[in-house]
């Protein structure tokens, strides 16, 4: 991770050579409660960057040098521990995995809360109704079976048919991208139905009967209209749509 | 007044030391785990190469390999007896997690599957060994996410961006923790008969780290700032390859691959350090051969200012299946293709081998023999001492199993027959106080600044190469930026998400532990593992074998000041010997 105080990437490899520093606008949709306001409003902030600095990073140089009241969540800076999803420009993405050069740097570069979760504060909002539905489908591996001395065996075959949805980071970019969420927010949602595939199509799970039933309910993968926004939005590369479509076909034949 | 909660268990930290601990303790006690960010977040899921344990699974293997490896690569600061305990019940640990559902990269029969890592060895050094279990380069992620699945459904109770910022004590006995609610700004007070402090590391001391952001080594902070020792905290790993001027990692599992260093001049300079294991010998001493290099004007780029990680010669569909997250990082982050082009690289700061003092139960000390009844450490956080002076990669995803574990048993036995202790008067007074003073500050200086200054001095100060004279300047640098601390004014005044006096309290435990960090290693005249001094060069087994213990004391007028102490190191079967590899 970069520190980005006064010279980020100030021993920047060639990677960085050829494109100067300069200045761009982050257009902030900032909102806070507790001061009063009703609505969110938009915020113009310049700010010095590296045009091969992340969003997060301009964000970090905007609340250390100039309002430190700006708020939002971050940890580890290179897309893996899924607090900063946010939309930028109108898309949902990791402000840590968006380089400034990548947007058009001329014109302001928005910048808003996720869509769907309540919001709470500036680019934050309430993660709990997320993580209850990843909750839901009941996300651990169940077994029936006798316990083996040793590990379970699983061929590499066996472990590859699941590897894509092992991948996900809890980040909300897919579930906060996707328009039924948007109006009705009791559907699980796709990131939970990520969650389920990773079990069913798991060789060592024996709980698929179960984790199907609770998918097959009226707000399960049916509301599923593959509208596609989720495999868009999400910064692991999962290919979100088609777990879905397995799960639904999964479903149908009641076969995993 | 603030809202009291009461709980047999008070898990601190929600990575893979304190959900490890947390599925113990919760099976036995009312047990609660506060954790400053989402369980998810933390930093166990940014590990990346490996977890070992001599499964034996590919090759020849065992536990006392596996030892003497890990006391070797700690340089002999190792407390031997901890090291044959984590060795002989890491079959176990990684066994444990398959059972639990953890998805790992398999072997062609459906075993685990094992890889190379540094100085892990076969029969005592005779050539490297795969001992590495691993999910592909997303061990981290998966160990974190796995326990994170069996805490559900165990309904174990967890406190979200609750952050903890103080430990109860009464009558030296510990009586519970002080914990800060991110949303509301509101403090509690939860009452324990035991309290695990599962907080992982402190590298954000530094400018270029791997560490996230929200590593400021809090619950060594609070620990500190109630007068327990710290150990070994001049013990801080640099980590050979983070991504050039980023500092995000590069595993070493990518060695263990048959990834090869390179200095400008294309040669593979690890052939002169360390003749047999090469590019696979412990991180201390390669982090220090790029150094060396870059010194001595074979650095790569314009500058000259780092070395490359050439993993061209790798068959691409072999990177993308074992290494396919830092293949996106060299992408994302640098623009490079690892499968046709060198990858830019420089030592970044990894891991703190020292930390609270425990002995193998995970139980805290206030000394070298007493414990503090109550209160144990895990993890990151606490110093065992399995890793000595310089830890062995993978071994960590190991410890935060085995010592988190550990911790969880004792700590739940202890609470299923102690009494509560009786809280202290206004117990939440010192940490309404800390944020008050911080939210009403006028002085004017600003978090960031001081944050940046005390980075850029450390990484010049006290990283890899350090003398008395760097150490000094570090000293005089951190003194004066205490100074600044004290004049803070955060922007934020509100009570809801008030992440500004958060990253300013925060701010606070990192110039503390910085302080612990340098004094100790200005008092450490010789070089050992990862502390290195250009003065004293050699190991000094007859004064040095020993831990440091750190303790903060005032002075008759009220003044902070650090007192050292020392620790026998416990040494079973392994004289020291000179390290080489
Ligand atoms: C990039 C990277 C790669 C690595 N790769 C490997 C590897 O391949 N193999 C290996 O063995 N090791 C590896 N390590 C080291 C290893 O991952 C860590 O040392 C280990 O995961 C630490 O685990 P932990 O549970 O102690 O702490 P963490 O996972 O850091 O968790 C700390 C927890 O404490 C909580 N917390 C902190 N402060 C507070 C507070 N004030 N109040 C409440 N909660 C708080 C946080 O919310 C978090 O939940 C790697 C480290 C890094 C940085
Ligand atoms: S599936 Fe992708 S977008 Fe959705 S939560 Fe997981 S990582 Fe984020
Ligand atoms: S800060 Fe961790 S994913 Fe962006």
């Amino acid at each position: 991770m970069t520190e980005t105080l006064d010279t980020p990437l100030d021993h920047a490899p060639e990677a960085g050579a050829g494109l100067q520093r300069r200045t761009v606008t982050l257009r902030i949709r900032r909102f806070n409660p507790e001061a009063g306001d009703t609505e969110p409003s938009w915020h113009d902030y310049p700010v010095e960057v590296l045009p091969t600095d992340r969003i997060l990073d301009a964000l970090n140089k905007i609340k250390w040098e100039q309002d430190g009241t700006l708020t939002y969540r971050r940890s580890c800076a290179h897309g893996i521990c899924g607090s900063d999803a946010m939309r930028i420009n109108g898309r949902n993405r990791l402000a840590c995995k968006t380089l400034i050069k990548d947007l058009n740097m001329d014109a302001a570069i928005t910048v808003e809360a996720i869509k769907g979760l309540p919001l709470e504060k500036d680019l934050i909002v309430d993660m709990e109704p997320f993580f209850q539905a990843y909750r839901d489908i009941n996300p651990f591996l169940i077994t029936e079976s006798h316990e083996p001395t040793r590990e379970r065996l699983q061929s590499q075959h066996d472990r590859d048919r699941f590897d894509d949805t092992t991948k996900c980071i809890l980040c909300a970019a897919c579930t906060t991208a996707c328009p039924v969420f948007w109006t009705d927010g009791q559907y699980f949602g796709p990131a939970a139905i990520v969650g389920a595939h990773r079990f069913i199509f798991d060789s060592r799970d024996e709980g698929a009967s179960q984790r199907l039933d609770i998918l097959n309910d009226r707000e399960g993968v049916w509301r599923c209209r593959t509208t596609f926004n989720c495999t868009e939005a999400c910064p692991r590369g999962i290919q979100i749509t088609q777990a879905i479509q397995e799960v639904k076909r999964a479903l149908i034949s009641r076969r995993v | 007044m603030p809202q009291v909660h009461k709980y047999d268990v008070i898990i601190v930290g929600a990575g893979g030391a304190g959900m490890r601990a947390a599925l113990e303790s919760s099976k036995r006690v009312r047990t609660a785990v506060l954790t400053k960010l989402y369980p998810t977040r933390s930093h166990t899921g940014a590990a990346q190469g490996g977890m070992c344990a001599a499964l034996a699974n590919v090759e020849e293997d065992n536990w006392e390999w596996h030892t003497f490896d890990t006391i070797k690569g700690g340089d002999y600061l190792v407390d031997q007896d901890a090291a044959e305990i984590m060795a002989k019940e890491a079959i176990d640990a990684v066994l444990d997690l398959e059972k639990m559902g953890l998805p790992f990269s398999r072997t062609p029969e459906g075993r685990i599957d094992q890889r190379r890592f540094g100085g892990h060895t076969r029969n005592h050094g005779e050539a490297a060994v795969r001992r590495a279990c691993y999910a592909a380069d997303r061990t981290g992620h998966m160990i974190l996410q796995t326990l994170y699945q069996q805490c559900i459904k165990r309904s174990v109770e967890f406190y979200n961006e609750f952050y903890v910022l103080d430990l109860l004590m009464n009558g030296g006995e510990v009586a519970g923790v002080v914990a800060y609610e991110l949303s509301t700004g509101e403090l509690h007070v939860f009452q324990a008969k035991s309290v695990v402090f599962a907080t992982g590391g402190f590298g954000r001391v530094f400018k270029t780290t791997s560490n996230a952001l929200s590593l400021t080594g809090d619950g060594m902070g609070v620990v500190w700032r109630r007068g327990l020792p710290l150990e070994d905290m001049e013990f801080y790993q640099f980590h050979p390859t983070g991504l050039a001027g980023l500092g995000i990692l590069l595993t070493e599992g990518a060695r263990g691959e048959g990834g090869i260093l390179r200095n400008n001049e294309g040669e593979r300079f690890m052939e002169r350090y360390a003749p047999t294991i090469k590019d696979l010998a412990p991180r201390d001493m390669v982090s220090r051969a790029i150094y060396t290099e870059v010194r001595q004007g074979r650095g790569c780029g314009p500058n000259q200012e780092y070395v490359v990680l050439d993993l061209t010669h790798i068959p691409a569909e072999q990177l993308e299946a074992k290494l396919p997250d830092i293949t996106e990082f060299s992408r994302t982050y640098l623009g490079i293709d690892p499968t046709t082009e060198p990858v830019p690289v420089y030592p970044t700061a990894h891991y703190a081998m020292g930390g609270i003092p425990t002995d193998i139960d995970a139980r805290a000390l206030r000394d070298n023999q007493e414990v503090v009844r109550g209160l144990y450490a895990a993890g990151e956080a606490a110093c065992v001492s399995v890793h000595g002076a310089n830890r062995l990669g993978t071994n960590s995803l190991l410890d935060i199993n085995v010592f988190g574990r550990r911790a969880g048993l004792a700590a739940a036995d202890y609470a299923a027959t102690a009494h509560f202790v009786d809280l202290p008067d206004n117990p939440e007074g010192d940490v309404r106080m800390l944020v008050d003073r911080l939210l009403n500050g006028t002085g004017g200086e600003r978090t960031g600044a001081i944050r940046a200054e005390l980075q850029q001095s450390m990484d010049d100060h006290a990283s890899v190469y350090r003398t008395d004279t760097t150490l000094k300047q570090a000293e005089v640098d951190l003194a004066e930026l205490k100074r600044r601390y004290h004049d803070v004014t955060v922007q934020d005044k509100g009570k809801r998400y008030n992440t500004d006096v958060l990253e300013a309290v925060e701010l606070g435990f990192l110039l503390d532990l910085a302080e612990v960090l340098v004094v100790s290693a200005r008092a450490r005249n010789e070089s050992r593992g990862g502390h290195f001094r250009e003065d004293y060069p050699q190991r000094d087994d007859v004064n040095f074998m020993r831990h440091t213990m750190a303790y903060r004391e005032l002075d008759s007028e009220g003044n902070e000041a650090i007192r050292l102490d020392y620790k026998p190191v416990t040494v079973t079967r392994y004289q020291p010997m000179e390290r080489k590899y």
